[in-house]
């Protein structure tokens, strides 16, 4: 047990600050304990957990999916684009088909990646503005408006099944395949591997370009998903959808204690980081905060959640002899 | 002078040789943008069009300098979008207890070097990785910022102030570029011609070796952080001067701009690596290409694809030639 607490002390620390936040909230305002506004939270949180949970597979290997939030207007734009010409094609293929063009895009960027050896940063920076740009070009500057979208198409995320919306049971989903890849299967150890010593790896044999490319491609994947599903749950689709939403995302994994030098992070932590972020943005208008403070609040917990995570083994070059100039320097 | 233990000058390394070319390479597709775009349209060439042109990316620039030196250093700033509209934010405060334009400018420049102060605080003591640092304090800037504006925005600066940003030298040079072209010269010296600079590509290159030759590399990155800062205060005075108010959706995105300058210019994310000259055709290349859009009322959004797709062909181009190269080893 003790040992338990100690390997998962940041996520207890974490898990806490959240149950007392919720606390806090509840007692200014009680209406947010309901069920009803817990069921509105985890709705409201669902999108930013599945791509933080496949943002984190791509910070554990050192990289960065900056094009995440691009992809998500991208794919979104094209299936509302589609459902508006054919608005016979069922939603489900409409699903289908979100993947596969998210999970086309992210190919991109996991080629330039893992084969070109290029910085993911600057990769991901190039087909962010390329992937925009798109959704531009293909809608023509013009909104798709719920009147332009069939009705499955809007209800599909907000269905509910067992009482519970479709766009929390595929965050859960999600969630349960997050945790398996990272844990049990060869593709997510090899994922950790990489970020913690990447020519490590490479002489034990991992294919590093081949898993690069997979989990670019994953990401791309959950951003086509998600496309959809934003698009859908908001029954609008214009340029400037999600924009920075990208930020967003990686703040909740470094909230989550994801690493970004690469090697670490958990799927309970990525949770909780998202949790995190979703309480603040759901109880602020609830105990009558303006909105305005959403984004100061959240960089504030961004800095104190590095600052708590920080690992101490940062230091490089770590000075063993005293400076023998230092008093003489000190005086001059 | 032979010794056993002479080390050879080390053969003259293709990329090295390649990265020297680079700005050759740069000033060609200048060149080029420059001609088809003058043989396209009629008003390209004119005087006092092309002038006037420099608006669209001098206070850009002015972060993409100072991005450029930290780069080599291996850091990033993400937040001095963000920074610029806190800088602006404090201006328009400050403005309304009526202070003169110097007055102001001096707070926005102040700004800017308290936040510039607390990301290479942040950094260097703490030794937290700046992209994850500028994250949070960008979200954290912008959000003062807007918290204080809500959705307001603050107007009415002096007429000098507004000068600054909107008047011209001579009747045809806008001042803003002349900042900007002094800009160019001091950190072209900074980085080119001072031991600082030479320290700067040092630690670039490793920093454990630098800190061992003796280089404080943090009190380096640190100043650095501090110079960003102030530049993005400056970039905010003739901007808001420019534009003659201040809300919180100012300068958005213009961080990411910024830093494709800087890699157009032929910088590394590596760090170590990267010439003042680079940058600055990099930014000419941009704003001539985005004038040349504009005259054609091409929306700027097609000039994020033109600008991220000519980001993607600038690192991959020598990325397929080593792949060659490595493959052969």
């Amino acid at each position: 047990m003790t040992n338990f607490i100690h390997q998962r002390k940041r996520e207890l620390i974490l898990a806490l600050l959240i149950a007392l936040l919720i606390g806090l909230i509840g007692v200014r305002a009680p209406i947010f304990l309901t069920l009803k506004s817990m069921d509105n939270l985890v709705t409201d949180m669902s999108i930013l957990l599945m791509l933080a949970l496949a943002q984190m597979l791509v910070i554990v290997t050192r990289g960065i999916d900056l094009s995440i939030a691009s992809t998500l207007a991208l794919t979104g734009m094209m299936v509302a684009l589609l459902n508006h010409h054919h608005p016979d094609i069922p939603v489900l293929v409409l699903l289908g088909i979100s993947i596969v063009l998210g999970a086309a895009l992210g190919l991109i960027n996991g080629v330039l990646i893992g084969v070109f050896r290029l910085p993911p940063i600057v990769v991901t920076l190039g087909t962010m503005s390329v992937y925009r740009g798109l959704t531009f070009v293909f809608s023509g500057g013009a909104w798709v408006s719920s009147n332009d979208l069939s009705k499955s198409f809007i209800e599909f995320p907000l269905s509910r099944f067992g009482g519970v919306t479709a766009l929390v049971w595929l965050a859960l989903l999600s969630l349960i395949v997050a945790a398996w890849v990272v844990k049990y299967t060869r593709f997510g150890r090899e994922l950790f591997a990489i970020g913690n010593h990447p020519s490590a790896a490479r002489l034990v044999g991992i294919r590093i370009p081949a898993r690069l490319i997979g989990v670019y491609t994953l990401s791309g994947m959950m951003a086509g998903l998600c496309g959809y599903l934003w698009v859908a749950r908001y029954a609008v689709a214009f340029t400037e959808i999600a924009y920075g939403f990208e930020l967003n995302v990686i703040a909740a994994c470094v909230i989550g204690g994801v690493s970004i030098a690469g090697g670490a992070g958990t799927v309970v932590g990525v949770v909780l980081g998202s949790l995190f972020l979703g309480v603040i943005n759901n109880a602020l208008p609830i105990i009558q905060v303006s909105p305005f403070w959403q984004s100061a609040i959240t960089g504030t917990v961004i800095l104190v959640a590095v600052l708590v995570n920080a690992r101490g083994d940062k230091r490089g070059g770590k000075q063993i002899l005293p400076l023998h100039f230092r008093s003489a320097s000190a005086k001059g | 002078m032979t010794s056993r233990y002479q080390v050879e000058d080390r053969a003259a390394h293709f990329w090295k040789e390649l990265f020297k070319r680079w700005e050759v390479l740069l000033l060609g597709i200048f060149v080029m943008i420059f001609v088809f775009n003058s043989l396209h349209s009629d008003h390209f060439l004119d005087p006092y069009n092309l002038a006037d042109s420099t608006f669209n990316f001098s206070e850009k620039a002015l972060l993409a300098l100072p991005m450029a030196l930290l780069i080599i250093c291996r850091e990033i700033d993400l937040s001095v979008a963000a920074i610029m509209a806190l800088s602006s934010m404090a201006m328009g405060l400050a403005n309304q207890h009526g202070l003169s334009a110097y007055e102001l400018a001096a707070i926005g420049i102040g700004t800017g070097v308290l936040c510039g102060l607390m990301n290479g605080v942040l950094v260097t003591k703490f030794r937290l990785p700046s992209i994850v640092v500028t994250i949070g304090t960008m979200s954290l800037f912008r959000g003062i910022a807007s918290v204080v504006l809500g959705d307001q925005a603050f107007t009415n600066y002096p007429t000098e102030f507004g000068e600054w940003g909107q008047g011209y030298a001579w009747g045809i040079i806008p001042k803003e570029f002349i900042v900007f072209l002094v800009a160019i010269v001091v950190f072209s010296l900074l980085l080119h011609a001072t031991t600082f600079g030479r320290r700067l590509f040092a630690i670039g290159n490793n920093p454990i070796a630098s800190r061992f030759t003796g280089i404080r590399v943090e009190q380096h990155k640190l100043f650095l952080f501090v110079l960003m800062g102030a530049m993005a205060g400056l970039a905010s005075v003739l901007l808001t001067a420019r534009i003659g108010s201040t809300r919180p959706n100012m300068a958005l995105g213009w961080e990411l701009e910024a830093i494709t300058m800087v890699i157009l210019g032929g910088v590394s994310i590596a760090g170590g690596i990267g010439t003042m000259l680079g940058v600055v055709i990099a930014i000419f290349t941009m704003g001539m290409v985005t004038y040349g859009m504009s005259l054609d009322n091409i929306p700027g959004i097609i000039m994020t694809i033109l600008v991220g797709f000519l980001l993607l062909v600038t690192i991959t181009v020598p990325a397929v030639l080593r792949l060659g190269t490595v493959r052969k080893e």
